[in-house]
């Protein structure tokens, strides 16, 4: 195979040793613009590739200011937890499916493993460590230690997050699955409750008690 | 995941431009459907678009007494908003049927209509599937299939279309606007908008390279008692076995379509004809083209039940 020569490596020698050993590199193994793969791999070329996979964005998280420069496959979720060194958010599945990385962002519970941290340039982001402190918890918190509302605790923190939201959503009027009539105000049954908590798995099974743990504090509120 | 570079898009045309402008771009909005395929390698974009900064995210209504709804607008926004939930129950019934609470908040109205096929074996990158790598064969036809294609399917892919919002907006006779790196506009009757496979699984819709959704419009209400009926092995977070998108007026005429048992939403006019007949009638001529296979089959009459337990709802 022919092979141009520009300080010792090609982009196809950059693709075919990243490919193999792609964990050691700091190069992608990604053929980046597909008429270009067969250009040189220069010292500045490279430098302009390598900046473009990484991007600066900034957003606040439990409302201090976090300015951040991240690989463009980021997700919030990592941006949190390895970045920010907010390791109260937890990787469950890693695909939407669990819940256990469960944040709020601009007032809204989503699921953080399934959005990049890039797209969230001048969000509000609260994660755990945002409801409550040790000293000074917030309600759902409190109400779950009461309640038991786990067991090993790993799925805990997207669990009170989803379930202080649960709470919100129901009292802004949002339908559910469950919703009887979705033009009317919605009471907070345990139907309700259990049917918006179904993107969160406990693997420990303690759903009877977490659900406890969500009328206690509807009723603080009521 | 592979590395692929990244940029926020300034207006719709920009957007399409940006995406035409690479090979192997794509928009990136919601993401949640996206970058679940983008982890597994399943979907591999050197380059993202990202449009969530475009606006597109508010619901208006329409000169013809319809709502035009924004392709950014979160599943959760429609199906709160009050103006779907009192003349558009089936949508609003439709969504949250789908999904979480967390995905429906980030999932948007355009993303969610090319939300990708729920199939195990285009999941699964170790094996054979027409629609994730063209010409290398279809496992499911002769694999598991329980949850796949009882109708529309080809030799080539028998995979589902797996969401429940575009059922709904099929029995409202949506329209999807675009806008293309031109800047030339179009409409596309949601009928036409998802293809069935054919000799080209990997074609799922009408949308040419560049082109971007900009909103889905409704037409104005029709009126009837509205039903979302779904099917599945359990009760929240899970995909449809089967559902019914279901209008039905007082004097037993309507509209039906079907979720979970087709590559597309699934609705022939001349058989929702035969609504005031029952629900054998209807199922007689909308899956008189059925091709089940042996794990599936059980689909053919559970529609037909799924549909008989909505008309009995509509008349009591």
């Amino acid at each position: 195979m022919k092979r141009e020569h520009n300080g010792g490596i090609t982009r196809r020698d950059l693709m075919i040793v990243g490919a193999a050993t792609a964990a050691t590199y700091a190069f992608p193994k990604v053929a980046y613009g597909q008429a270009n793969v067969e250009a040189p791999a220069s010292g500045e070329a490279l430098k302009a590739l390598d900046a473009s996979l990484k991007s600066e964005v900034s957003f606040t998280v439990n409302g201090t200011a976090r300015d951040i420069a991240v690989d463009n496959r980021t997700t919030l979720l990592d941006a949190l937890r390895e970045t920010l060194q907010l390791t109260g958010t937890k990787k469950g599945c890693d695909h939407g499916q669990c819940g256990a990385c469960t944040v709020s962002v601009n007032g809204r519970r989503i699921n953080s493993c399934l959005t990049l941290a890039v797209m969230h340039q001048d969000d509000e982001i609260t994660s755990i460590e945002g409801l409550g402190t040790p000293d000074d918890l917030h309600p759902m918190q409190a109400a779950f230690i009461e309640h038991d509302g786990y067991q090993c605790g790993y799925c805990t923190p997207g669990q009170i997050c989803s379930a202080k939201a649960t709470l919100e959503e129901i009292r802004a009027g949002i339908p559910s699955h469950v919703t009887a009539d979705i033009t009317g105000p919605i009471e907070a049954s345990d139907d309700e409750i259990r049917e918006r908590m179904s993107g969160n798995i406990c693997r420990c099974g303690a759903y009877s008690n977490i659900l406890a743990a969500i009328k206690d504090v509807k009723g603080q509120n009521a | 995941m592979r590395a692929f570079s990244y940029e926020r898009a300034s207006s719709p045309q920009a957007a399409a431009q940006a995406a035409m402008a690479r090979d192997n771009a794509k928009f990136i909005a919601g993401g949640t459907n996206l970058l679940d395929l983008m982890k597994l390698e399943i979907e591999t974009p050197t380059h993202l678009v990202d449009v969530n900064g475009l606006g597109l995210d508010t619901i208006e209504e329409t000169d013809a007494g319809g709502l035009r709804i924004g392709a950014l607008v979160s599943n959760t926004a429609l199906a709160a908003d009050e103006r779907v939930r009192r003349d558009y129950g089936v949508l609003t019934r439709a969504i949250v049927a789908g999904a979480s609470g967390q995905l429906r908040n980030k999932a948007t109205t355009g993303g969610n209509l090319l939300q990708r096929t729920r199939c195990p074996y285009f999941y699964d990158t170790n094996m054979p599937c027409n629609k994730r790598a063209p010409g290398t064969g279809c496992s499911a036809i002769e694999g598991f299939s329980r949850s796949l294609a009882a109708i529309g399917g080809s030799d080539f892919c028998i995979a589902t279309y797996p969401g429940d919002m575009a059922v709904a907006m099929r029995v409202l006779d949506a329209e999807i606007e675009t806008v293309d790196p031109d800047g030339e506009t179009r409409t596309i009757p949601i009928a036409d908008f998802h293809k069935l496979p054919g000799e080209t699984p990997e074609v799922e819709n009408e949308l040419r390279p560049g082109e971007l959704i900009t909103a889905v419009t409704l037409p104005a209400s029709v009126g009837g008692r509205h039903f979302y009926h779904k099917v599945r092995d359990r009760s929240s977070y899970a995909f449809a076995l089967v559902s019914v998108a279901a209008i039905v007026n007082e004097d037993g005429t309507g509209r039906v379509a079907l979720g979970g048992i087709a590559p597309k939403p699934w609705r022939d006019e001349t058989a929702e004809a035969e609504m005031p007949n029952g629900a054998s009638a209807v199922m007689r001529r909308l899956l008189a083209d059925a091709k089940p296979t042996e794990e599936n089959q059980f689909k053919v009459p559970l529609a037909e039940r799924t549909l008989a337990a909505v008309l009995s709802e509509a008349k009591g």
